[in-house]
């Protein structure tokens, strides 16, 4: 993992191009940021995509094995969930950028990434209260966490984005960041075991 | 009917349009000959052919339109003029497209030169996912007694809804456009629109869409076939306000014929819509037999 690499290139080919220790910590203190939001600026100084990869691998992987046999009618394929995690954060972030926000393109990708955390968590509970049972009382319960978990998504990823928006337009950048957490959410909850 | 300020530009141009030789009514800037050919970046909702912009007939729209898009197609800056509007200008485009005012025109209104690509895309990514989340929503609320029936994501429909309203919100603009544009080469128009000016009012009308989608969860046939004549009357009313003005000087079936493939296309869309993703309310069950206390059967409908 190069994050300085490009910024600092005749010391390039010294540095190690293991993964090591160091950015695994980068990544886990990421997730702590995420998961208490404030204006930190680690998330944003040193941005990486591992972070957004694991998590978007796990979501996809965990949103696989669910119900219907026919493709036709089923939750979303591996793919699917893939393609609209990475594509609607490219999505928002030029959306961002064409409004006139100042933040660069992969350190808004890092963020959005990032904040899929508390989703990924919410996936996780899921699967375990559909473990126990599939009534009424596990839906409650699931739905429950789904909504708290993209509201504190949604309120984490807008925590750090919002200083580098124009100042008439917030609304504007903020409403696709929330219809995107949406649509996680929804792929979440709609997740029924076979 | 066009507003106050906007008619004495009409009227400048009728000026215009009496001389003969007078073919064209607008000022191209020579730099935007070259963008004709080009493409511009690719993005699923935002694939443009042309950004030919110079029919417009107002000057003060035509100064403002060179200014604004003087940046070459290749870089950033030029995209970043489509998107240059505030919270409140898409608000009120928003509202303008909810509460059309017989007689005002939605073009020259709200948008007056600066349209936008923000409330046309983010309106439609919303109206795609507002229709699949709440056909699935009204599918399960529908089968929700049945003892066979198992709850599925239909996650398909989210790629054939997204398809088909992305479709619609570029292609029958597109559509629109060259023909405005062939018919203006044939007669003298008053009023032209720019390609991009279509998108802005197509995209902004599929907004009350959203809503009535979400309404579309109550199973009740009667409620819904009311909901979408509602929608359709309010979002038709702003496409055939925007429009009439720009074919009312041509040979009237032609206008009437124009207007009404627009009004039908959008019709068709919801109707579409409404079959596809959303099932049919009200459906019977099989009949249970109850003993009658004197001994009768007696079966009746369950719905």
């Amino acid at each position: 993992m190069r994050v300085s690499c490009w910024r600092s290139l005749p010391t390039c080919g010294l540095q190690s191009t293991l993964f090591q220790l160091r950015d695994l910590k980068a990544v886990g203190k990421k997730f702590v940021h995420v998961m208490y939001p404030k204006k930190s600026s680690a998330l944003l100084r040193d941005w990486d995509l591992w972070g957004p990869l694991v998590l978007c691998v796990s979501l996809a992987l965990m949103l696989q094995g669910g119900s219907a046999d026919s493709k036709e009618d089923g939750g979303p394929q591996f793919a699917e969930v893939f393609v609209i995690i990475w594509f609607g954060a490219v999505v928002i972030t030029l959306n961002s950028k064409l409004l006139g926000g100042t933040i660069s393109f992969f350190q808004s990708l890092c963020v959005l990434g990032y904040c899929v955390l508390p989703l990924t968590v919410a996936m996780l509970v899921c699967r375990l209260v559909l473990l126990a049972g599939s009534g009424t009382v596990s839906f409650i319960i699931r739905l429950i966490v789904v909504i708290a978990m993209f509201a504190w998504s949604t309120l984490a990823s807008t925590a750090f984005l919002a200083d580098s928006q124009p100042p008439h337009r917030k609304a504007l950048v903020v409403y696709p960041i929330f219809l995107f957490y949406f649509v996680i959410s929804w792929m979440i909850l709609t997740f029924t075991p076979q | 009917e066009t507003l106050g300020c906007a008619s004495e530009f009409d009227d400048a141009a009728t000026l215009l349009a009496a001389n003969p030789d007078a073919t064209t009514i607008s000022i191209d800037e020579p730099t935007e000959a070259h963008k004709k050919q080009h493409s511009r970046r690719q993005e699923p909702g935002r694939e443009e052919d042309d950004e030919l912009l110079g029919t417009d007939d107002s000057d003060k729209t035509e100064l403002l339109a060179g200014q604004k898009k003087s940046a070459p197609f290749w870089t950033f800056e030029y995209y970043q003029t489509f998107f240059d509007v505030d919270t409140y200008q898409v608000l009120d485009r928003i509202k303008g497209s909810v509460f059309p005012v017989p007689g005002r025109n939605f073009v020259r209104l709200y948008v007056r030169s600066n349209p936008d690509l923000y409330g046309p895309f983010w309106i439609c990514a919303t109206l795609v996912f507002a229709i699949a989340v709440s056909g699935n929503l009204s599918n399960f609320f529908i089968h929700l007694g049945r003892p066979t029936y198992h709850y599925v994501p239909e996650f398909r429909k989210v790629s054939i809804a997204a398809t088909t309203i992305y479709a619609y919100a570029w292609l029958v603009p597109l559509a629109l456009w060259g023909f405005l544009m062939w018919r203006n080469s044939k007669v003298m128009n008053i009023v032209s629109y720019s390609f991009l000016e279509i998108v802005c009012v197509y995209g902004y009308s599929l907004f009350v869409y959203i809503p009535t989608a979400i309404l579309w969860i109550i199973p009740q046939k009667v409620v819904r076939w009311v909901l979408m004549i509602f929608s359709l009357c309010l979002s038709g009313s702003v496409l055939v306000m925007t429009f009439w003005p720009a074919v009312r000087d041509d040979n009237r079936r032609i206008a009437l014929a124009t207007m009404g493939t627009i009004v039908l296309l959008h019709a068709l869309l919801s109707v579409g819509c409404l079959a596809y993703f959303f099932d049919a309310p009200e459906v019977d069950f099989p009949a249970p037999i109850i003993p009658a206390h004197n001994g009768t059967t007696l079966i009746t409908k369950v719905k």
